[in-house]
């Protein structure tokens, strides 16, 4: 009784010796890795943060972000964020959902080919997809010009140069943020379950809705913040595609770069997106647990 | 350097944080016998290498590097790092007056350059105009054939021109405009935008325009490709831009009446490598043979006014001119130290006006 009692102990001492070792071992490993991160990300985004503190004489100021939440310019810019940041994340999920649905149904093969096609546009530079939808979209483009020729409308609609453009690009783009994290969820979830359901007398849709869908959820939440949070800070398509009339915060800050002489301005803004990103996520981790779906 | 910018954090960061921007730029670190210079890049900056760098690399026996700019925030950027490495860039007139009020230019050294044909206007202690360029009223004519709207009252009557129309994505330009459109004479535009009350009617005008404008574009390559094709009717247009597409066989026409002039400069970063070489570099830039060869390479204004005279510049593409004298009357100068003064609220208010 004693002796197996030390024998444990030994063992459980060993053990932990060699777990910590392990530890230490892999994270000399990626020491490298972390000492970069540090220099090239948290330093400057430590550096340009406190920037946003200091006046353009150098003196300490929260001017820059009293500007920020008092001029109705910049309420403006933060409602066109968050109107579009939220309808293409929606679009993308109507989209996207019903996409993941049938490739993670089809044989691994078939999905595996289609999912080329998602990838493909993935890996083009935005800029040119931004210009090819551009090209799709004006008042003389493609698609007006055959809604046009097949008489469904008189008038050229106005698809390009205002939100209705900048949405449907931004969707584009987006769409593969949310389809990789919601597909491999998707992939992984046992159709057994939904058969069993269905065996012991679900109807399918009942199946679907109370087996699948919560099973999905964690990608779907995965892909989600993805898209919002990019979307956030998204400049190119909406600068392309919103005709000047679209301004989101990333080309407000790119205009306060340019009209104000010190980088603070600009940081006061960076700061503020960058906090709403990491106050998002860590709600979604909080309320959905999007560890659940790295950590397997 | 600079003591505009907060320098807590030493000069170890800041340098890293540039040398990471310029690691993808062309120039090489400048020696005695090279200059960095920096421009718009494109088929514009071709069009300066071959008539005014290239001949001034062979005339001083030196390199002249080149790079590209996308404006203020990067000479800044190179100053509040303390590593400069253009010689010369070519900025917007309001850029090197900003730039001059921040402290952050070398004074010009005027016993090198020669100002003999330049407007005391665009000559300043420390920067000097380098080129002209109008923004004109263009329309298309497969619309409204060769009577489009001859003036800014016209271009503001959607009635008679219905039509989408395309403006100017900055303050600048638009204001002056308006006035006019508001019967302002093209003469007193800017004694009257500057005078209590001028901003806020320029504004008013514009407010009244602003819904029926489908697009306040970004740059020169976007308002030609709005132009060309078709995507809008009508258009306040860089008049090198409406003669390029012009060129490429495009229903567009345009009138010099009450067009908008602005500039571009050439100035000296505070700490440029070969301040000495740059100096006679300018010199060489602004003067009427290289002012000459520019203008006739590209439809390009030259500040020197007697490039004109210089018989370098064809009768027919100086009549396309936009600073030739009889296209220059009725057109409105923009006044840069109006737009640095008040360049917060302008476009600030600018911008609240335009955004959806």
């Amino acid at each position: 009784m004693n002796m197996t009692a030390i024998g444990e102990g030994a063992n459980r001492a060993i053990l932990a010796r060699l777990q910590s070792r392990e530890r230490q071992f892999f994270l000399k490993l990626a020491a490298p890795a972390i000492l970069g991160i540090m220099i090239v990300v948290f330093l400057p985004i430590l550096w340009l943060s406190s920037l946003s503190l200091f006046d353009a004489a150098g003196d300490w100021s929260t001017a820059n972000y009293a500007r920020v939440f008092q001029s109705p310019l910049y309420q403006k810019t933060f409602h066109v964020t968050f109107i579009i940041s939220i309808s293409v994340t929606a679009f993308c999920v109507l989209l996207g959902y019903p996409l993941c649905y049938w490739l993670s149904r089809l044989s691994p093969r078939t999905s595996g080919i289609l999912m080329v096609f998602v990838l493909v546009p993935f890996w083009t530079a935005v800029l040119v997809r931004t210009y090819a939808w551009l090209v799709l979209l004006q008042r003389n483009g493609i698609i007006n010009q055959g809604l046009v020729a097949s008489g469904i409308i008189d008038e050229p609609l106005q698809l390009a140069h205002n939100l209705t453009g900048s949405i449907i690009g931004m969707v584009h783009v987006m769409l593969p943020f949310l389809v990789l994290p919601l597909y491999a969820t998707m992939r992984a979830i046992d159709g057994d379950l939904v058969r069993a359901a269905i065996g012991l007398g679900s109807s399918p849709r009942e199946a679907f809705w109370r087996i699948f869908f919560p099973m999905s959820l964690p990608g779907l939440f995965a892909g989600v913040i993805l898209v919002f949070v990019l979307s956030l800070g998204f400049y190119v398509t909406p600068a392309l595609l919103g005709g000047g009339r679209v301004q989101m915060l990333a080309q407000r800050i790119e205009s306060t770069i340019t009209i104000y002489a010190n980088w603070g301005a600009a940081s006061a803004l960076g700061v503020i997106l960058l906090v709403m990103a990491l106050v998002l996520i860590w709600a979604a981790n909080r309320v959905f647990g999007l560890d659940k779906l790295f950590v397997r | 350097m600079s003591d505009r910018y907060p320098s807590f954090c030493g000069h170890t960061l800041r340098a890293m944080a540039v040398a990471l921007f310029c690691i993808s730029t062309t120039s090489t670190p400048a020696t005695a016998e090279e200059v960095v210079f920096a421009s718009w890049g494109g088929a514009f900056q071709d069009a300066l290498r071959s008539s005014m760098l290239d001949p001034a690399a062979e005339a001083l026996d030196i390199t002249i590097s080149e790079d590209t700019t996308n404006g203020i925030q990067d000479v800044r950027a190179q100053i509040s790092a303390d590593s400069v490495v253009w010689d010369i860039t070519e900025q917007a007139l309001d850029v090197c007056v900003q730039l001059k009020n921040e402290g952050a230019l070398e004074a010009l050294d005027y016993t090198v350059i020669s100002t003999d044909g330049i407007p005391e206007g665009l000559v300043d202690s420390h920067w000097i105009g380098l080129l002209n360029y109008s923004l004109v009223i263009g329309w298309r004519s497969d619309r409204f054939g060769d009577s489009g709207p001859q003036s800014w009252a016209e271009f503001w009557d959607i009635e008679r021109f219905p039509g989408k129309r395309a403006m100017f994505g900055k303050v600048n330009h638009n204001l002056e405009a308006a006035l006019m459109a508001d019967g302002v004479a093209h003469s007193e535009v800017n004694a009257v935008l500057q005078s209590p009350g001028g901003m806020e009617r320029a504004f008013g005008k514009l407010a009244e325009l602003a819904p029926h404008v489908s697009v306040w574009y970004r740059g020169g390559s976007q308002a030609a490709q709005l132009l060309r094709d078709g995507e809008v009717d009508l258009i306040h247009i860089g008049n090198g831009r409406a003669e390029s597409i012009i060129a490429d066989g495009a229903p567009v026409a345009y009138t010099w009446n009450q067009a908008t002039l602005d500039a571009d400069c050439v100035l000296v970063p505070k700490g440029a490598p070969n301040r000495e070489f740059a100096m006679k570099v300018i010199n060489e830039m602004v003067s009427a043979e290289s002012q000459a060869r520019m203008a006739a390479a590209i439809s390009y204004g030259p500040v020197n006014v007697t490039a004109f005279e210089t018989g370098i510049v064809p009768a027919d593409q100086a009549a396309k001119n936009n600073s030739a004298p009889e296209n220059l009357a009725t057109q409105v100068i923009l006044d840069p130290n109006f737009y640095v003064e008040n360049a917060q609220i302008l476009q600030e208010q600018f911008d609240i006006l335009v955004q959806q």
